[in-house]
């Protein structure tokens, strides 16, 4: 079976581009030039530097001595958490504002959730000297402050979205609805592997330098390249995409994508698509989504802001669909546990998306000589405000 | 014959096409506005399905599909309320919606219930045409149903000929790189664009949305096109009607075509 996107983006039953036809010069003209763009040597040469010598890249991958202890086996965490901006999110930004350059556009627009897109867009705008927008949902410019903060500092201008839930799916809307309003001079960079063809892969693509690190570092530290787990959080789901990536067609190795339970799969508050979505089409992308009967999108809910999206990508509809991957559920508490767990073990606050993968080695099985890769996807510095809660036990009940 | 193509037949200008949502105002005004907008001689009537994420529609429009859905508007209660304008209504009706709706309600079934409720075409802006042709190209000749593609200034010549042979009961021309409600007024840009289309002599017929809210843009719109659709400044009309739902509908149309030609 095939894992990557065939040539007209669908993987198996899922994928696609369904868009109106107000989107389809656009996305056509992203389509048909984003391989031959990003397989040009130049982008590759200009990509690399500065993965490494802004990003950088490599990011360490690190046995966690006292979590393989308790967990009785080898967990090694791949460490995105220091990349610049303190997640993965930049790895994918960097390679789409070369790839707007060259396709001569002039301005920038980006959705965010929680504001780590947004700071990550803002960030690469920045430093190419682009004009960027970025779409916020009302509600989660309120929550986040702080992010919003740093994507002025940086340049960029925040819009609030004032449509629907004023979340991650109404900014992501706003920002369909800016790039369909200005279809000559601007790119739109969507943050994950979501929305229509070619993003889910070029997206992937652009993270599937984490899978790429894992291979010959893995190789140096333990004399194979191979994992036997690959573990990795998923909302939209570009880290776990990019720490799957090189391994997707060795059935040997487990994938694990974890999902956000909420406040548990059945109390109505949860985030848990792949239990709770059936097929059907968001952001112009064929998958499994949370919708009502009629076919309503579904407003989702869990603590992470990161991991509050109704949908999943194409790749990991087809993944989970398929059985290629298994999909764990973590509520909001279980994520917390790990994350304090993490702290207090390796010294790392990981962001609560990344502690949700954490979570996971209490759900899953494995053998004491398994070596597992978590994808430590970003830190968790913007979390300190929840964190703080619950070690005063001031959380959310 | 189909009433869409009946009317094409007996009149090549000067369509007025009305879009509403379904559900807005109140959630039961559907076959008030449908009756009322056959009485005040509309050529054509789309009918909008409220969305939750309705991309390719301005503000206005998601706003009235949100309350729409607040009011416990269904595709089933909207499939009743069409089955009931039909009786006091001969205007060609359209659906218009998103894929994912009809996915989760069935194609087919879909199909088999917008026929039986009379109505004449679909609009669906988020088809790719490549699954239309593949997936649904039969069953929707089949019906009867009519189904109305878009095009945009965008849009290259070789698509629009592509989508010109698959629609049938004309094309839905995008005024504008622009989304419903954005813009007003007609530029020379958009007048060029309006003539090159023209000048292709496409098999279909055109009708002009997008950015068309008064007498003003739709007589210019009509010069070029067979016709135009408005749709935002009409729900705009409906939000300010909370007394006398009929009366704005008609002050709304007679503002946009004076009475003297119903």
């Amino acid at each position: 079976m095939r894992f990557t996107a065939d040539d007209r983006g669908f993987y198996g039953d899922f994928g696609g581009a369904f868009i109106p036809e107000m989107l389809y010069a656009n996305v056509e003209e992203l389509r048909s030039r984003y391989l031959e763009i990003i397989e040009d040597q130049d982008f590759q040469n200009e990509f690399r530097g500065l993965l490494k010598d802004y990003v950088g890249r490599p990011s360490p991958l690190y046995l966690a001595k006292r979590l393989s202890q308790k967990y009785q086996t080898s967990i090694y965490l791949k460490r995105e958490d220091l990349n610049h901006t303190g997640a993965h999110k930049i790895n994918n930004t960097i390679g789409q504002i070369l790839l707007a350059q060259r396709l001569g556009k002039s301005r920038i627009i980006a959705e965010t959730g929680a504001g780590q897109h947004g700071v990550a867009t803002a960030t690469v705008c920045a430093l190419m000297g682009i004009q960027c927008i970025v779409y916020m949902g009302e509600v989660d410019i309120a929550r986040q402050a702080p992010n919003v903060s740093r994507m002025q500092m940086l340049g960029a201008e925040v819009r609030p979205a004032l449509s629907g839930s004023r979340t991650l799916k109404d900014a992501t809307n706003e920002a369909i609805r800016d790039w369909i309003n200005n279809p000559v001079d601007t790119h739109y960079i969507i943050g994950s592997v979501v929305g229509p063809h070619p993003y889910p892969d070029m997206v992937a693509r652009f993270q599937s330098v984490i899978s790429e690190e894992i291979r010959w570092q893995l190789k140096e530290q333990t004399g194979s390249e191979d994992p036997d787990l690959i573990i990795a959080c998923v909302g939209g789901g570009s880290n776990a995409a990019g720490a799957y990536y090189h391994y997707l067609d060795n059935d040997n190795i487990r994938l694990i994508a974890v999902e956000a339970a909420g406040l548990g799969v059945d109390s109505g508050e949860s985030a848990a698509t792949s239990v709770l979505g059936s097929k059907g089409i968001i952001h112009g992308s064929r998958t499994l989504l949370m919708q009502t009967p009629d076919g309503q999108i579904i407003e989702p809910y869990s603590l992470s802001a990161g991991l509050d999206y109704p949908g999943i990508g194409p790749m990991h509809a087809h993944l989970i669909d398929s059985g290629r991957a298994e999909a764990v559920s973590i509520t909001d508490d279980e994520a917390l546990e790990a994350a304090f767990e993490c702290a207090k073990l390796e010294g790392i606050i990981p962001a609560l998306e990344s502690a949700h993968a954490f979570a996971a080695l209490e759900k899953i099985e494995y053998g004491s000589d398994d070596i597992i890769v978590l994808n430590l996807s970003g830190r968790g510095d913007k979390d300190l405000e929840t964190y703080i809660k619950h070690l005063t036990g001031d959380g959310k009940d | 014959m189909g009433r869409i193509r009946a009317l094409f037949n007996s009149k090549q200008n000067g369509i007025l096409n009305i879009y509403f949502t379904a559900g807005y105002p109140g959630l039961n005004d559907t076959e008030t506005i449908i009756r009322t907008l056959t009485k005040a001689g509309v050529d054509v009537i789309e009918v909008g399905m409220p969305y939750s994420d309705p991309m390719a529609d301005g503000p206005t429009i998601q706003q009235s599909s949100s309350r729409a859905i607040k009011q416990g508007m269904t595709v089933d209660l909207l499939f009743r309320q069409v089955t009931k304008a039909r009786q006091h209504s001969d205007v060609p009706l359209l659906l218009m919606g998103y894929l994912n709706q009809m996915m989760q309600y069935g194609m087919e079934q879909f199909v088999n219930k917008s026929v039986s409720a009379g109505i004449d075409g679909l609009i669906i802006p988020d088809l790719p045409l490549d699954i239309y042709e593949k997936e649904y190209l039969d069953l929707i000749r089949q019906s009867g149903l009519d189904m109305v593609f878009l095009i945009t200034p965008q849009t290259v010549e070789e698509r629009i000929r592509y989508i010109d042979s698959l629609s049938t009961g004309f094309i839905y021309m995008v005024s504008d790189a622009s989304i419903t409600g954005a813009k007003s007024g007609i530029s020379l840009k958009q007048i060029e664009y309006f003539k090159r289309i023209e000048a292709m002599e496409l098999k279909n017929p055109r009708l002009i949305g997008f950015g068309i809210s008064n007498a003003e843009t739709f007589d210019k719109a009509c010069q070029y096109a067979n016709g135009a659709i408005i749709g935002s400044a009409f729900i705009k009309a409906l939000e300010k009607s909370d007394t006398d739902l009929e009366g704005s509908i008609f002050e709304f149309i007679h503002s946009i075509r004076k009475p003297a030609t119903v």
